[in-house]
Parts: structure tokens; C-alpha cells; sequence
């Protein structure tokens, strides 16, 4: 049972919709996954377009699939779907004013709280030579 | 005071917590705003529903505003909306035209015999081209346009009376206001 269950772990990073695009060889397949796996699905939206089976998926993999064949660069592409649907399609947002409290938001918080905990170290480590321990700290 | 401290935090999570509950339930977390409001609606050049040698484009429609709403018979929440449309469509003083999307001609038809047709137009994009260049990614969706081609006003979702009164009724009145000379 252990066993089964690691090779479906194994197996699942393999496992995207697959659609019998024509591809003309082995790059423009893997430029297309490549692509579809930085696109959102707009129905399910924790998924990205590589991996739906959303209707609405299929059709915007065929899109793309034309896009690309029409000679669209990968920035084309993404601008054609976010004139669209908005920067939302992206999986990797774009850092821009709107964005910067989910860009920076992390690291902040990081910094606020270092500088919490140096501040509460740099009192304490003040306090105990002044302080004999006594066995109650409260 | 410093005793204090942790009870504070605790409590400034609980409120962050209780507002990310209010907020979820008080919005529509799945809606993606749409970056066509306020700019021209896309072309599109479609076949009538009913009369598929004809066709209806973008510009056929320019001069007075309209309600763009896209539906299909496959679409359980459409079904939801329909009786909506059927008793309002009339009396919101815009033409409704409908965009039967990814949806097979017969079966549109059929739907709309079953269930009445609120539509002055109905065109057919059966290939859902038109609608993806509308930016739709679920059906219902309703785009108010204006006399000049722009849309001004986008509802994902079904249309419900509350939302027609409260946000569809007055966006028509700014739009009408604006196209009257």
C-alpha cells in the first residue's frame, strides 16, 4: 500500500491534460507546457492551464497553441490573455504599485519581527548580570 | 503592561481572522475584475442564432447601448437567470442581446423554446472565439455597453432583481444620461 501510494506521488507530477495538439516537435511541446504552466484556469482557479480539464481551459490551450504557431513571442501570448483576463491569468504577478503589498508584504514582516526579537534579546541579555536568579521570572 | 502583550496579539489576530471571514463573505472571492471595463469592446462578427446567414458585428450595434449577455443551454446558473431576463429584459430600457456561447445552435434553440427567448438578438459564437475576446470565463455574464462601444459596466454571475436594481438599473441610467445628446 506504501509502495502504491509513492509511485502515485511519483507518477502525479507527469499528469497534466493532455490534448492532441499537433505540436511539430519536441521543443515546441515542451515550450507550450512550459507556457500553459504559467497560466492561470479562470474556472478552477487553483489550477493552472496545463492542468485543467476546464472547458474554458481546453479552448484557451488551443489559443495559445495558435499563438504560438501564429509566431507570438511568450510576452505576447501572456499580454493577450491578460488584455483579457487580467494579470490574474499569471501564475507569477507582475511587480508593479498594486502588487508591492504582496511583494513586499513577507519580507517586511521578516524584518519587523528580527527587529523585534534583537531588540527583546538586547534587553535581556542587559538584564541578567543586573539580575540574580532567583527561580521566578513572573 | 508587557503581561498584557500576548492577550493583545491574540486578540489583533482574532480580529484579523474574524475580518478575512466578513470579507470572504461578504465578496466574491473567484471574481476576476475585468480589464476591459471602460474601453472599447473587442470586435467580433457573429452569425445570428436563428438566421446563421446573417451576421451581427461590433459595429452594427454602435450608436445606442445594449446589454450583452452571455448565456448557453448548457449553463446551469443561465437557467437560474432566465425568468429574471423574461420578466425585466423588456423594461430595462436597453436592447439585450444575447451571445449563445459555446453552445450548440439546435440545442440554444431548444432551451430558448422551452424557456422563452428575452433576446431582441441572439448571436452564436460556437466556438467561444467572441467570448474569450469578451474576457469571459463563466457564463452568466452580462456587459453593459454604451452608444459610443464602450463597456462600462461588467456582472459576472447571474443578474438577480437585487443586482439588477441595485447595480444594473443605475449603471443604465449613467450610460442612457450620457448617450442622450
Amino acid at each position: 500500500m506504501r509502495w502504491l501510494l509513492l509511485a502515485m506521488l511519483l507518477i502525479a507530477p507527469a499528469a497534466f491534460a493532455i490534448d492532441p495538439l499537433p505540436f511539430k516537435d519536441r521543443a515546441e511541446e515542451i515550450r507550450f507546457q512550459h507556457l500553459a504552466r504559467e497560466l492561470r484556469c479562470l474556472v478552477c482557479q487553483n489550477q493552472d492551464l496545463a492542468d485543467s480539464e476546464a472547458d474554458l481551459a481546453k479552448d484557451l490551450r488551443k489559443q495559445v497553441f495558435e499563438l504560438m504557431r501564429a509566431g507570438k513571442s511568450d510576452a505576447e501570448i501572456k499580454q493577450y490573455l491578460v488584455s483579457r483576463y487580467n494579470d490574474f491569468v499569471l501564475y507569477d504577478p507582475p511587480l508593479k504599485p498594486g502588487t508591492w503589498l504582496l511583494w513586499f508584504a513577507p519580507g517586511a514582516l521578516v524584518l519587523i519581527g528580527a527587529g523585534v526579537l534583537a531588540n527583546i534579546l538586547r534587553r535581556r541579555s542587559r538584564q541578567i548580570p543586573e539580575e540574580p536568579e532567583t527561580g521566578e521570572d513572573w | 503592561m508587557s503581561r498584557l502583550l500576548p492577550l493583545l496579539v491574540f486578540a489583533a489576530l482574532c480580529g484579523l481572522l474574524g475580518f478575512g471571514i466578513w470579507w470572504n463573505t461578504h465578496h466574491e472571492t473567484n471574481e476576476v475584475p475585468s480589464p476591459l471595463l471602460g474601453k472599447t469592446a473587442p470586435e467580433f462578427t457573429l452569425p445570428l442564432l436563428y438566421e446563421p446567414q446573417k451576421s451581427l458585428s461590433r459595429k452594427d450595434l454602435l450608436g445606442r447601448p445594449y446589454l450583452l449577455n452571455v448565456f448557453g443551454s448548457w449553463c446551469p446558473t443561465c437557467q437560474d437567470e432566465h425568468p429574471f431576463l423574461m420578466r425585466e429584459g423588456k423594461s430595462l430600457g436597453v436592447r439585450l442581446i444575447g451571445l449563445d456561447w459555446k453552445d450548440e445552435p439546435e440545442a440554444a434553440k431548444r432551451w430558448l423554446q422551452q424557456f422563452g427567448n428575452p433576446y431582441e438578438t441572439i448571436v452564436a459564437d460556437e466556438d467561444g472565439h467572441a467570448g474569450i475576446d469578451f474576457g469571459v470565463y463563466g457564463a452568466p455574464e452580462t456587459f453593459l455597453v454604451d452608444a459610443q462601444g464602450v463597456i462600462r459596466y461588467k456582472r459576472i454571475g447571474m443578474l438577480t432583481p437585487d443586482v439588477i436594481a441595485t447595480e444594473l438599473e443605475p449603471q443604465i441610467a449613467a450610460v442612457s444620461a450620457g448617450a442622450a445628446p
